[in-house]
């Protein structure tokens, strides 16, 4: 006992000297991220660009899981012990960031003129007048599949949803591989590439989600209830098992080639280029509809950088984030990170064809983006993505029918969005 | 008359613990429990509002509902503790006080899980359930059970079932070595006696084992209601702060978890957050009292 | 009584034999699986590694990431910290309790008894705030100060029971010999020394294998606790199984290594004190 007694006095004693003993000659910045699929892009190639350039600056990438990063990163900034830099996400979860006081207001950055008002308005205060992240860039929904089956299975990329569910039904009859790849375990993805991906068609893009907002649409009417419908057929062709398959578990599956087609975020690209650098990877845009014939692609402003009020070096933190608004950045992060489009109005190039793909949908087709991060997310309880999430995902466990899955959404966001009410 | 100094040595033995004690753990749950009674208006003061998010809690259906889903969850969760981790844990116990051969391993083994971590224990049994890799079904085809094979973790109906039987794999190592402990202070001679006696094992566990270790039942029982109801970290590692799948295994601690820092674009709300605190306060300490007044006065003479 | 007697002693073996199974398969799949390639994780997952499947590749991500040998110097730290403080503190405050009458002796106990009932979790607002306001967030210093809070009661309440059975003799013997109260203090502890083992048996597992205390209050990379890094690691990893798995062996392996090395002690620690 005394033996123990004696180590462990000896290990508080060791701890308080090597609290002391690491100090640091360079300026040190963390950024605080979801993107963990990203880190070692961070790592090997975008900051070791900009710290070539800066070389009295380092700069750690330290993500946290996306499902958790909201949480941890509000606990982080309240305790004070948050990284320089904060990924923002869009709309009010930022928005809400600025009012606490947590980010500062970048409005004099240089390089901030090299954004338009349209691409700053997902980090900027209802009235526009004050940005307060720096725009990185935005994803595209749409589906990716693999070409080598196709080609085997000697199948036509779709464009209609009759064709879409005739591809599915091909390729469930040969049983050799899962038509659709998707799990509904983690819930978002059934919303936000489902739901949200073959949904904007439906309800016209723009029209439909201002039309949510100022209260003239509803979640369980016209093109939004028909989504949930369009959402539902997928159900037979989903993998087996697929309640319990997470969105790690649906990635392996299709980058090992067990699966045909996946529906994606256009960031999703460059995660099977690490996993499986032969898979051969194709795209399709979100299908249209015997009743809506023209395309609209959601084209979500996703990602952008801001100030944590908190820092202590907040020179340092200013010059990377100047850096992040220049050409060099935009070219770096496009061509790193193949399916996140930079939002400067700057000469940039996509390499990787997958990501072309997906970039050249916006001259064919419009664009909107995700409906329930502007405004409608606003309530804590009930929270209308989380219903969406949960909607979605029941959807396609066959637990909601699509008209309860509407109802459901639809009634909760009546209960304490006023324009909504009654309705 | 002289008057007794003043027991400075009695302030100095009990100073230390007391702080640390007062200051790290009375003081933050006295302060979560004002936080409860505050609220913001909608200028954004906080202000005092007395037992009203008590009442929002209970009373307005968008918080209520989910409330009492994770209530009774929570006791579902707690069930399937007593039923089968106390029972199996006490079975167990009742071989190894056998004098079996290898018992020490046994135990030893046996108890393993109980060490590691929940977070690592809930990956590890995500991965080992998991359609992708397929051990499950491995196994169950194995024994010829293979259509039996669900996504456990995925279904409504299977997924607190599921997360329950994580729990307890993992915690079960806790009652057993209680029970071991107390069935080794039973005299040899009582046992012996019974034996010669001809009573079967059985007779023996229902005549002798049992009653001698009751105390013992009733603080595993109490231990497993504080911990079940206190529970968090493995629901979280395993199915996230949603608790999906549509929160069917969402339990008091993960409530608690969300209302507070918030999920994804909810945001976070700290009054609601320490009133769900409040309330899990409330419900163990109900628990605890229960215990004590309706057990412990029946046991008289044991002691913990 | 015509039943041969190893023929239960068998069926008593296969049971133990059966659940002893049960406890170590999830562990060893893992372990096994963390030194194979990605193909033969899923193509043969319940098989060795071999020649043509062994790689090491997970734990190379993993050392290029995250500093796991510095994590479980933090875990050590935590744990070894809160240990010696919760013994230190309240084995003093169990003799007091244990010793001496006063008026307050009794409110006082059961004052610190509070905290056996109510987890401390349900304060972890209040904590976040004094931490800040001590300035103490992000240090391990917060992390064995919470936990010693959090093991006070139960030790004081194990220790007291077992001091108030030592024979007065010994130390009114010492009280004439003219000893201070602080030195019969001292001569106790080694008495009480069975006390004091399944304290530390009991407490040490819940602090080990913390996630909330670690992730709330000192989540950076410099505090961060072995079940905090293995956490964040998994998150950042999820969909590269050879990490972890990787992962998942480092955070297992040597606990259970110190684990069976201690497990003797560790368990007549914790049934010595149940009983007591």
């Amino acid at each position: 006992m005394r033996k123990w007694l004696v180590f462990l006095f000896l290990s508080i004693v060791v701890m308080g000297l090597t609290g002391s003993a690491l100090a640091q000659n360079k300026v040190r910045l963390t950024i605080e991220s979801w993107r963990n699929d990203d880190l070692k892009i961070w790592q090997e190639t975008i900051l070791p660009a900009f710290m070539k350039k800066y070389p009295n600056i380092e700069v750690v990438f330290a993500p946290t899981a996306p499902t958790e990063y909201n949480a941890v990163l509000d606990t982080k900034l309240k305790a004070g012990t948050a990284g320089d830099l904060i990924t923002c996400r869009p709309f009010d979860k930022s928005l809400e960031l600025f009012n606490a006081k947590h980010l500062d207001s970048l409005n004099d950055l240089p390089g901030m003129n090299n954004f338009s008002a349209v691409a700053k308005a997902a980090w900027s205060t209802d009235d526009g007048k004050t940005t307060f992240c720096v725009p990185m860039a935005s994803v595209i929904h749409g589906f990716l599949y693999n070409r080598a089956i196709f080609r085997e299975l000697n199948l036509q990329v779709p464009t209609t949803e009759a064709q879409f569910l005739q591809v599915l039904q091909r390729i469930q009859q040969t049983g050799k591989y899962s038509p659709l790849v998707m799990g509904t375990k983690d819930q978002w993805e059934a919303a936000t590439m489902g739901y949200q991906n073959i949904g904007p068609t439906l309800w016209r893009g723009e029209t439909g989600r201002q039309g949510l907002i100022a209260g003239t649409q509803q979640y369980n009417k016209g093109g939004f209830l028909q989504a949930f419908e369009a959402l539902a057929k997928w159900r037979p062709f989903l993998p087996r098992g697929y309640q319990a398959l997470a969105y790690p578990d649906a990635q392996n599956l299709f980058a090992q080639g067990r699966g045909a087609i996946y529906p994606a975020g256009s960031w999703d690209i460059a995660t099977f280029r690490q996993m499986n650098p032969r898979l051969e990877l194709g795209a399709f845009k979100p299908y249209t509809f015997g009743t809506a014939s023209q395309c609209v692609i959601n084209d979500h402003p996703d990602i952008a950088i801001g100030l944590n009020s908190a820092s202590k070096n907040k020179e340092a933190a200013r010059t990377f984030l100047a850096w992040v608004a220049t050409a060099e950045f935009a070219q770096l992060y496009a061509n790193a990170l193949p399916g996140f489009f930079p939002l400067a109005n700057v000469q940039y190039t996509v390499s990787d064809p997958v990501a072309q793909t997906f970039l050249s949908w916006r001259k064919e087709c419009q664009a909107s983006f995700r409906t329930a991060y502007q405004i409608l997310s606003r309530n804590a309880n009930p929270n209308n993505e989380n219903d969406l999430w949960n909607a979605s995902a029941q959807v396609l466990n066959g637990t909601f029918t699509p008209k309860q899955a509407a109802d459901y959404v639809q009634s909760r966001l009546a209960s304490w969005y006023g324009p909504q009410k009654g309705k | 008359m002289k008057r007794k100094p003043f027991p400075w040595h009695v302030v100095v033995f009990l100073a230390p613990a007391v702080a640390i004690y007062s200051l790290f753990m009375i003081y933050p749950l006295i302060d979560s429990l004002i936080l409860s009674l505050q609220n913001k208006d909608p200028d954004g003061a906080v202000v005092f509002v007395g037992l009203q998010n008590y009442q929002t809690l209970f009373s307005s259906e968008n918080w209520s509902k989910p409330f009492w889903n994770a209530f009774w969850n929570n006791i579902e969760f707690f069930l399937y503790h007593m039923l089968i981790q106390n029972p199996v844990g006490l079975l167990l116990a009742v071989l190894l006080a056998s004098r079996i051969r290898g018992g020490w391993l046994y135990r030893t083994i046996i108890f393993t899980p109980t060490i590691l971590s929940v977070v690592i224990v809930g990956f590890v049994w995500r991965l080992v359930l998991n359609p992708a890799w397929g051990i499950s079904q491995g196994i169950l085809d194995a024994v010829g059970l293979g259509n039996l094979n669900q996504p456990w973790l995925g279904l409504e109906n299977t997924a607190l079932p599921t997360l329950s039987l994580i729990s307890v794999w993992q915690n079960i190592g806790i009652p057993m070595m209680l029970f071991l402990a107390a069935l080794i202070r039973i005299p040899d001679e009582l046992l012996e006696a019974a034996r010669v006696d001809g009573a079967s094992a059985w007779t023996v566990f229902w005549r002798i084992q049992l009653p001698l270790i009751l105390p013992t039942v009733g603080i595993v029982a109490v231990l497993t209601f504080v911990g079940n109801f206190n529970a968090f970290d493995l629901i979280y590692a395993t199915q996230g702060a949603l608790a999906g799948p549509n929160f069917a295994s969402d339990i008091l601690g993960t409530f608690f978890f969300r209302t507070f820092f918030g999920y994804q674009l909810q945001p976070g709300d700290p009054y609601m957050g320490a009133t769900v605190a409040g309330v899990m306060l409330l419900i163990i300490l109900t628990g605890v009292l229960i215990y004590l007044f309706a057990w412990q006065r029946r046991l008289q003479n044991i002691q913990f | 009584m015509t039943r041969p007697a190893w023929l239960g002693a068998l069926a008593v073996h296969v049971a133990l034999l059966a659940y002893s199974a049960l406890a170590l398969f999830p562990v060893l799949l893992v372990i096994v699986n963390a030194f194979k390639d990605r193909l033969a994780i899923f193509s043969a997952p319940y098989a060795l590694p071999n020649a043509q499947t062994f790689t090491l590749e997970g734990f190379r991500t993993l050392q290029a990431t995250a500093n796991f040998p510095a994590y479980f110097l933090n875990s050590l730290l935590v744990t070894g910290g809160a240990l010696f403080l919760i013994i230190l503190v309240s084995s003093m405050a169990a003799f007091a309790l244990a010793e001496y009458e006063f008026r307050l002796n009794t409110l006082t106990g059961l004052y610190l008894a509070i905290g056996i009932m109510v987890p401390i979790r349900l304060g972890t607002v209040g904590i976040l705030q004094l931490a800040v306001d001590l300035n103490l967030v992000n240090t391990l210093w917060i992390l064995i100060l919470v936990y010693t809070a959090q093991g006070i009661p139960l030790a004081v309440f194990v220790l007291s029971a077992f001091m108030r059975q030592l024979p007065r003799d010994l130390k009114d013997a010492a009280r004439i010999d003219g000893a201070s109260e602080y030195r019969i203090y001292w001569l106790t502890l080694p008495l009480v020394r069975p006390a004091i083992g399944s304290v530390l048996a009991i407490s040490m597992i819940p602090i080990w294998n913390d996630l909330w205390f670690p992730l709330i209050l000192a989540p950076g990379e410099r505090t961060k606790t072995v079940v905090l890094g293995a956490s964040v690691f998994l998150g950042q990893f999820v969909n590269d199984y050879n990490a972890v798995l990787a992962a998942l062996t480092l955070a297992i392996v040597p606990a259970v290594l110190l684990y069976f090395a201690f497990s003797q002690q560790l368990i007549r620690g914790i049934t010595s004190g149940a009983v007591k």
